[in-house]
């Protein structure tokens, strides 16, 4: 038994040098160019003598406006990162057809499409939805932070460092080929042996504690931390996007947790939850799957309505129509989103009542997402409509969004679902609502709150460049996969060996290629405005005319954020303070009160990617240490009781004074 | 095909004008073809889906035109209105009306909320009934619109594997079973029992009716009738693997009298179905071609749902009914090995159809097809001679010539007229 | 519509507050509040697993045949008194008597052990009899759900150890009673999921 037990298993497990794909072409060239970028940015950040800079300032930071921007970077990255594999797929496809193979075997074109669903969802989207709630909701409701700063941190480090897992089985061993919900039994042992599910389970998980730990503590400020006066029905619509989607989480990352969980007992352990024999039941995973799945729909696309509501109101210069009935379509959307998970499976065999049920609580949430779309359009209706950055994306997603939920609804009719179900219109449809919807809101999003967190405004020439790139492309990659759905072409296929389909992925490579325009154009759009910062520059901290209260402070704001806690009597907190004579308070400073950075979540979320890496690899020795280093490390940092510091009023005194000359005079804030 | 042949008509057209006032004309004349292209491609034949040949499926086509339309009734007007609003009230346009404070109208959210409301009402009142009446478990009550079915009439009865990369289709009436292509006569309602042998699949027939999954140990019912002779396009539509890609088959609406030849060609040319014929058979394969059997072993597709096809198995209907009599007791090792079955590939030395490195025994996403896979046309010529990562062939259970051989005709490309009906 | 807006001309109310009010420490209590709910949620599934998963035995043996109700009732008894005993320590600390509030700890921390030193007892012991968790779907359910819970405990130990080490550190200051106000609901939470299992898990799967 022991005798083939050698050292070195015992010491690296299932990992050889095999595991590392340095004989293929496309990953030795992808790897590359990483490491070339990677060492190049290395020994920029060691030249430049910053990573004691970025150590103390943002690695450790707890502040909120900080760790924000760390989420928004990481999911840039990752957006990357899965837009090229989103390339590598439809280029495979429009090649693969009749007698051509195309360039991507489908051992490794299956990797590319579960890398490409598991990396948008989980490390593009989520972390962009997450760095955005986290930026600006504490500025919305007049708070100094989040309520636990330090859990904030270690949040980002987890999601972090599931990204770091996914993005390590790229060179080294393979990813999940599965689909990106890793359906047993195909994900089970029996018939995924290897690491790649395993790096899809333990990359998900690391991420998953970060992302409910975020829940956990956005909610909580919203609920204790809102400054005086602002009652929940007196709160930015944004916040209660922010409320309900985190609520959500909150009630669905633990399921997907306890299931990942489960799959990797039948991986690891040998148990029989979702096994074919011994009375498993795959089905009921597919349940669990998509009771976490399908709120996060919710989780994503309520906060990219918070932001194309505060758009809209902004550049409308109005407030926003119906916010009451937006607060509660909000909040039905948020509810009735537990309700519709079966609506993924309807061609498992349910039975028709239950079909039906299921088909029609999913239609049900258009009436409240409709509902939405009216109040936008009222909101427009009168208003004087300045079509900036931001605001240009609002109108990209309105009819792109409504025509997402017509084909959404259709899918829902179960007897219409049987024939477009696993097919290319399915893969349409949610493309649909999750680039028209998510993704347009988190760009206007970017664009609108971008002065408030750097001091100065981004492009406009190129940002309506990458907007219309983007509404193009999406439309001309989509309506021809929306055709070839129609056609009755499956998704995941590697290849077609009818040449009709050809002329249509052609066509949506073109789109693909004008998306990448998109994102190249928002990528210099970022570089551009940084050199031209002095002509984009944002003095007053209320560049769009703005309505709620992070306008009411500096672009960047201090790391306090306000001087002197708002009060609030009305929405629109800070249009009210303009309109009825706010005078800002020049002298009083006193100390605040504000949480010290710690190294204490980079250490912890380390050694989770450790212990992942290690229970990937079956690297037992090293999976015990860092646990135990992990449980250490945890019960250390509970002995650190001094957690907070103060600002002195006199460095209160001089940010103000700072700020006091900027406005009076325009004097730039670095000078 | 009709998008195919559609993009040379253009050039012919563009073609005769010359001149000075020509360049217009052309430009026109090219909007005008592009246009027509457009709507080929999008009203052509090929969009099966809304052009279907079988009378449920033709259900499912004029729901989805039902609920498109309702739905349009409000999604036209929004989306005229977003682009009326947003043109009107420019910020350039100083003539309309600016009211910074109008943010609320009770008759508006009445009208707002009602409209959708009433629409859902309308479409969850189709929902629920045509839910109902297509239910895929439901038999047939007609086969064509005023068309119901004739007193009597027997269903074919067809007994669906989906198996590692490939269909197998059992008529246990006719006593015959085919791999990879399945026939039925026109205009007779056909039961499909469904089942799996590894992985999760989905029958999918889009010319005929909807889908609906293939899983193992577990059976799903489908009922649906074809109202055209010709041949369709099946496939799997719920990913399972490597050779996915692949897992097609014909369906052949045949008359009577061909379907009955159909059926004595089977007799005549095909092979015994066994519980060994078909072990070897599971193992997985891709783009196998079509292959008839003669006869088939009684109670083999029970066996195939109750998992113990192999010798010694307990099949899960005898492991259903101990556990309604309240478990096996404590002594039932040997149960325990009775029903071990997702783990035999592995004990048998094969590739399963998701095994990723270090487990699959190839190197991380090389060229190195995984077992029972065909080679692909860019390996042919390409050096493989990493050592210890081809596939060894002398592995146990390796179906011979898994790992090497020529592409048979299936994977070369077919003619084009596959969708012709 | 415009009754929320005041006119433009009123007399500006106040803007800010010149006073800092710190928040309070409820807080916390409402984010683990949270974190239990979602805990919670992590149980609901393992539940909902359970009562799918629950008879399929796979011929194997059952839970009627299994279950040693008289073990499980006297690891329910403990639990119940280790919560009870937690209500003592808290009630010292509302007293501010260090050495109580430790000793009433230790006294639930060694019912908790017992507790998870029964458990593993009849783990091993049905281990031992051949009904391993890869036996069956529902051995598989019952090791996880009950061994979630067990583990839960664990951690609840830890936890305990480590308050006591800071409690005799720095006593029974505002931090510490915090902290032990969050691991008394962690406790408690733990009790009440355990009647969950007791009564869904060994009572019902002892009836047949």
């Amino acid at each position: 038994m022991f005798s083939n037990l050698d050292l070195q298993q015992i010491v690296f497990g299932r990992l050889t040098l095999e595991s590392i794909p340095y004989h293929e072409p496309i990953l030795l060239w992808t790897f590359i160019v990483v490491a070339a970028g990677g060492v190049s940015l290395l020994g920029a950040i060691t030249w430049f003598g910053q990573w004691g800079y970025l150590w103390r300032e943002w690695f450790t930071s707890v502040d909120h406006k900080k760790i924000g921007i760390m989420y928004v970077v990481l999911a840039i990255v990752m957006l990357l990162r899965g837009f090229a594999d989103a390339v590598m797929m439809i280029t495979q496809k429009a090649l693969a057809v009749g007698v051509n193979e195309g360039y991507l075997p489908p051992h490794h074109y299956d990797q590319v499409f579960t890398a490409h669903g598991t990396i948008m969802i989980f490390f593009m989207a989520m972390p962009f939805v997450t760095g955005m709630m986290n930026y600006v909701m504490p500025l919305q409701i007049g708070a100094r932070d989040v309520a636990f700063p330090f859990l904030n941190n270690f949040s980002f480090w987890m999601t972090a460092g599931g990204a770091a897992l996914i993005m390590l089985s790229l060179f080294v061993g393979e990813f999940a080929r599965t689909g990106w919900l890793a359906y047993p039994p195909l994900s089970g042992a029996a018939y995924s042996p290897g690491v790649g599910v395993d790096y899809y389970i333990w990359g998900l998980q690391v991420a998953g504690v970060g992302t409910t730990l975020s829940g956990i503590n956005l909610i909580t400020t919203i609920v204790k931390m809102r400054a005086p006066g602002m009652t929940m029905m007196k709160m930015p619509v944004f916040c209660w996007t922010t409320l309900c989607s985190n609520a959500i989480i909150v009630t669905i990352f633990p399921v997907l947790t306890a299931t990942l969980a489960l799959l990797s007992l039948d991986r690891y352990v040998g148990t029989h939850f979702f096994t074919n024999d011994y009375g498993g039941n795959s089905m009921l995973y597919m349940n669990l799957i998509w009771i976490w799945g399908h709120p996060e729909v919710y989780v994503l696309v309520l906060p990219a309505f918070g932001i194309f509501s505060e758009v809209v109101s902004t550049f409308c210069g109005k407030r926003l129509f119906g916010y009451t009935s937006m607060v509660y379509a909000t909040a039905v959307i948020a509810f009735v989103s537990w309700l519709v998970w079966l609506h993924h499976f309807f061609t498992m065999g349910s039975g028709a009542s239950v079909n039906a049920f299921f088909g029609i609580t999913t239609m049900i949430i258009s009436i409240p997402t409709g509902a939405k779309v009216f109040n936008w359009l009222f909101t427009m209706y009168r208003g004087r409509i300045r079509f900036e950055s931001p605001m240009i994306w609002v109108m990209g997603f309105i009819p792109t969004f409504v025509l997402g939920g017509l084909t959404g609804v259709l899918l829902a009719v179960p007897p219409a679902d049987f024939v477009l179900h696993n097919s290319l219109f399915l893969v349409a449809h949610f493309h649909n609502v999750i680039i028209g919807g998510v993704v347009f809101g988190l760009l206007a999003g970017v664009n609108y709150w971008f002065p408030k967190a750097f001091g100065y405004k981004l492009d406009p020439f190129w940002g309506k460049v990458s907007f219309w790139c983007w509404l193009a492309g999406f439309w001309v990659v989509f309506t021809p996969i929306y055709a070839l759905g129609l056609m009755g072409v499956t998704r995941r296929t590697q290849h077609f060996d009818d040449v009709a389909v050809q002329p249509y992925l052609t066509v949506a490579v073109i789109g693909v290629f004008i998306i990448m325009a998109g994102i190249a154009a928002f990528l210099v759009q970022l570089v551009v405005s940084f050199f031209r910062r002095e002509q984009l520059r944002d003095l007053t901290g209320d560049p769009w005319g703005g309505r709620t209260l992070e306008w009411s402070t500096s672009s960047p704001p201090p790391p306090y954020n306000f001087a002197f806690t708002p009060v609030v009597h009305d929405l629109d907190a800070w249009w009210d303070m303009k309109r009825r004579g706010y005078a800002r308070p020049l002298q009083g400073y006193r100390p605040i009160h504000m949480p010290r950075s710690t190294s204490a979540g980079v250490i912890l979320a380390g050694l989770s990617t450790v212990l992942g890496f290690a229970m990937i690899w079956y690297i037992w020795w090293l999976a015990a240490l860092s646990f135990v280093a992990l449980i250490a490390a945890a019960i250390r940092h509970t002995f650190d009781y001094d957690r907070d510091d103060h600002i002195p009023a006199d460095e209160v005194a001089r940010f103000e004074e700072l700020r006091t000359a900027q406005l009076a005079n325009g004097v730039r804030a670095d000078a | 095909m009709t998008a195919l042949a559609n993009p040379s008509a253009p050039p012919a057209a563009a073609g005769r004008p010359r001149g000075v006032l020509a360049r217009a004309v052309r430009r026109h004349l090219w909007r005008g073809a592009a246009l027509v292209a457009c709507a080929a491609l999008l009203a052509g034949c090929n969009l099966t889906v809304l052009n279907p040949s079988g009378d449920v499926a033709v259900q499912q086509r004029n729901l989805i035109i039902a609920s498109t339309a309702l739905m349009l009734l409000v999604i036209v007007p929004v989306i005229a209105l977003t682009f009326l609003f947003a043109w009107r009230y420019r910020e350039s346009n100083t003539e309309a009306t600016y009211d910074p404070d109008w943010h609320h109208s009770t008759q508006l959210e009445v009208v707002i909320w009602t409209v959708p409301l009433l629409i859902i009402i309308a479409l969850g009142a189709m929902t629920w009934i045509s839910t109902h009446t297509l239910d895929p478990y439901r038999p047939l009550a007609r086969l064509a619109p005023n068309k119901p079915v004739p007193e009597g009439t027997k269903p074919l009865t067809v007994e669906v594997v989906a198996l590692d990369w490939k269909w197998l289709f059992i008529y246990p009436d006719q006593g015959v079973a085919s791999l990879n292509e399945m026939a039925a006569p026109a205009n007779v309602p056909i039961a499909f029992k469904i089942t799996s042998s590894s992985v999760w699949n989905t029958f999918f027939v889009p010319a005929l009716a909807g889908m609906i999954y293939a899983m193992p140990g577990m059976q799903t019912k489908l009922h649906a009738v074809m109202n055209e002779e010709g041949t369709f396009r099946g496939r799997s539509a719920h990913y399972s693997g490597t050779g996915f890609s692949r897992m097609e088959f014909d369906f052949r609406s045949l008359s009577q009298q061909d379907f009955d030849a159909w059926v004595e060609k089977a007799k005549a040319t095909g092979s015994a179905l066994d519980r060994a014929a078909y072990l070897q058979l599971e193992k997985p394969s891709e783009a196998e071609p079509v292959r008839y059997f003669g006869s088939v072993e009684k109670g083999l597709y029970d066996a195939v749902l109750g998992l113990c096809v192999e010798p010694g198995r307990m099949c899960v209907a005898e492991m259903h009914h101990i556990d309604r009599s309240g478990g096996g007791g404590k002594d039932s090792e040997a149960n325990r090995d009775r029903l071990d079955y997702d783990n035999r590939r592995l004990e048998s030395g094969e590739e399963p159809p998701g095994a990723t490195a270090p487990a699959s025994g190839r190197p991380a996403r090389g060229p190195v097809q995984p077992e029972g896979m065909q080679p692909r046309d860019q390996e042919r010529g390409r050096d493989v001679k990493e050592p210890g990562t081809t596939p060894d062939p002398g592995r146990p259970g390796t179906p011979p010539g898994a790992d090497q051989g020529t592409a048979p005709p299936q994977l070369q490309n077919r003619p084009t007229d596959r969708h012709q009906h | 519509m415009h009754e929320t807006t005041a006119p433009p001309g009123a007399a500006a109310p106040v803007f800010y507050q010149q006073e800092e009010h710190a928040h309070g420490e409820s807080g916390t209590l409402l984010g683990f509040w949270l974190y239990l709910m979602s805990d919670c949620l992590i149980f609901a599934v393992l539940f909902a697993t359970y009562g799918v998963l629950g008879r399929n035995y796979a011929a194997g043996p059952s839970g009627a045949e299994l279950f040693d109700l008289r073990l499980v009732a006297l690891n329910t008894g403990l639990l119940l008194l280790s919560s009870i005993t937690y209500g003592f320590a808290m009630l010292e600390m509302e007293k501010n008597r260090v050495d109580a509030t430790l000793r009433w700890l230790a006294i639930t921390g060694a019912f908790g052990a017992a507790f998870l030193a029964i458990e593993l007892y009849e783990f091993a012991h049905l281990i031992h009899e051949g009904a391993t968790p890869q036996r069956s779907a529902f051995l598989s359910a019952f090791f996880t759900l009950v061994g979630t819970h067990g583990l839960h405990v664990t951690f609840g130990i830890v936890w305990l150890v480590t308050l006591m080490v800071q409690v005799r550190r720095y006593g029974l200051i505002a931090d510490n009673q915090r902290r032990l106000m969050c691991l008394s609901m962690f406790w408690h939470f733990l009790d009440v999921v355990w009647i969950g299992v007791f009564t869904f898990v060994y009572l019902m799967g002892s009836m047949r």
